[in-house]
């Protein structure tokens, strides 16, 4: 079903990606943060596809773990990088925005913290299929599942922790004084997550066909 | 008729303490090394005036305890794998999450032991009153011990099949028991405010009692499919 739906949904995701910064362009300044508000629109959308990534790791690797399915497993990969990809972008835009708003590039604040030890949590699990050697599959999975666990704890702690970061309703509240801000915020976040699917779905495929070749060197041995 | 999950996990305990009451080569070598751990970090943490930095201890302890846990995790499932006893113990007709908590008792045990001689040493060197609230720090570093231990038990015996176990245990282990740690560290400097914040050392006991909930449930849940080969 993918196959045939991939090309439009790319299409569609790249008609997004260009009307963003148009909109994004001309859309009004937010009245405190003024330009640097506009990183925003981005930061927040990276979050929100990193979070689905995490929770598509989580329940893969459930799925892997006790079903045995080898589809599960190339999702658990392809999510795992996906929130390692999407965690740097946004601790890269984050720290733009930092520099702005509270003049330093890298500030122990309660979501970076946790951002950075999400990312962590997921290179940890690439190091373990890359290095644990044969049936790795089977402690990424592990890995997968505790870091999807542990995210929320993450969270939480760090929270207690500090916290000088925006407050998490804040896009609840820009709903009510900046309709046209929220409305863009929101299409951003729809941009980002169509591009997950649609990088998930390459990233699958590529997994797919590598395991396939590795049985045809198999039988080819035989 | 196979044996009763508590009978498992109390003989598997038994055997362990067996093992280390005959060498103790676990405890010495932990507990040196956790000694070792405070005397480095007294290097960065103590100022010129020879008074330690404010709250220093709190980590220090926690630090030590997670370095130390870490080192006897590795020790403990490297014995195991001489002659393949882990896979004699797999192999017996006995539940395999009962194997996973007669492991994780030894496990607590052997950081409990540390943990004692370790707590009043820091106190002693870094000027620290944790006996002010001596319940809640002992609540503190129990739940932190069984959270942390909970989660490196099972890491630490999947990885005993691959070759590059000793590295790959902290890569997977402290990611994860991050919220352990910054709960341990933050409920323990609060004990250490004068007067101690009681509340926020409650909080952050309310945080690692959820987590090891979660995560002891996690890892028995997950114990049987990750040691079948």
């Amino acid at each position: 079903m993918m196959k045939k739906i991939f090309v439009p949904l790319a299409l569609v995701t790249a008609a997004m990606f260009a009307y963003a910064p148009y909109a994004i362009n001309n859309v009004a300044y937010q009245s405190t943060m003024l330009l640097v508000q506009k990183i925003f629109y981005f930061h927040f959308a990276t979050w929100m596809a990193m979070t689905a990534a995490i929770a598509v790791c989580g329940i893969a690797s459930v799925i892997y773990l006790f079903k045995g399915s080898r589809a599960a497993d190339w999702y658990g990969v392809a999510s795992a990088e996906l929130i390692v990809v999407f965690g740097l972008f946004g601790l890269f835009s984050g720290s733009l925005w930092g520099r702005k708003a509270w003049g330093v590039w890298w500030q122990w604040d309660a979501r970076v913290t946790m951002a950075t030890m999400i990312v962590l949590v997921f290179l940890g699990y690439i190091m373990v299929r890359k290095y644990g050697g044969p049936g790795s599959e089977k402690l990424a999975a592990a890995m997968g599942i505790f870091g999807a666990a542990t995210s929320p704890f993450v969270y939480k702690s760090v929270d207690w922790w500090r916290t000088i970061h925006p407050q998490t309703s804040v896009v609840k509240e820009l709903g009510t004084t900046f309709p046209e801000a929220a409305r863009l915020v929101w299409f951003c976040v729809a941009a980002f997550l169509l591009l997950t699917v649609l990088l998930l779905a390459a990233r699958v495929r590529l997994e797919a066909m590598r395991s396939k070749l590795d049985d045809m060197y198999l039988a080819a041995e035989d | 008729m196979t044996p009763g999950f508590l009978t498992v996990a109390l003989l598997v305990l038994k055997k362990d303490l067996a093992i280390e009451a005959k060498s103790r080569e676990i405890a010495y070598t932990t507990l040196f090394f956790a000694v070792a751990c405070v005397m480095i970090f007294s290097f960065a943490f103590v100022k010129e005036e020879g008074v330690p930095v404010e709250n220093a201890a709190a980590g220090i302890l926690w630090i030590a305890v997670a370095f130390s846990g870490t080192l006897a995790l590795g020790r403990t499932f490297e014995r195991e794998r001489y002659s393949e006893t882990l896979r004699a113990l797999l192999l017996a007709p006995a539940s395999r999450p009962a194997v996973y908590a007669g492991k994780l008792l030894g496990m607590i045990l052997m950081m409990a032991a540390t943990e004692i001689l370790l707590t009043p040493m820091v106190a002693f060197f870094f000027h620290a009153p944790f006996f002010a609230r001596p319940l809640l720090l002992v609540a503190l570093l129990a739940l932190g011990t069984i959270g942390f231990a909970a989660v490196g038990t099972l890491f630490a015996a999947m990885l005993v099949r691959t070759r590059t176990r000793d590295v790959l245990l902290p890569i997977l282990l402290y990611p994860v028991t991050i919220p352990v740690i910054i709960a341990g560290v933050r409920g323990t400097a609060a004990l250490l405010q004068s007067p101690p914040e009681e509340p926020v050392a409650t909080l952050w006991i309310g945080l690692l009692t959820a987590f090891d909930v979660v995560f002891i449930t996690l890892a028995l849940w997950t114990f049987e499919p990750l040691m079948t080969e």
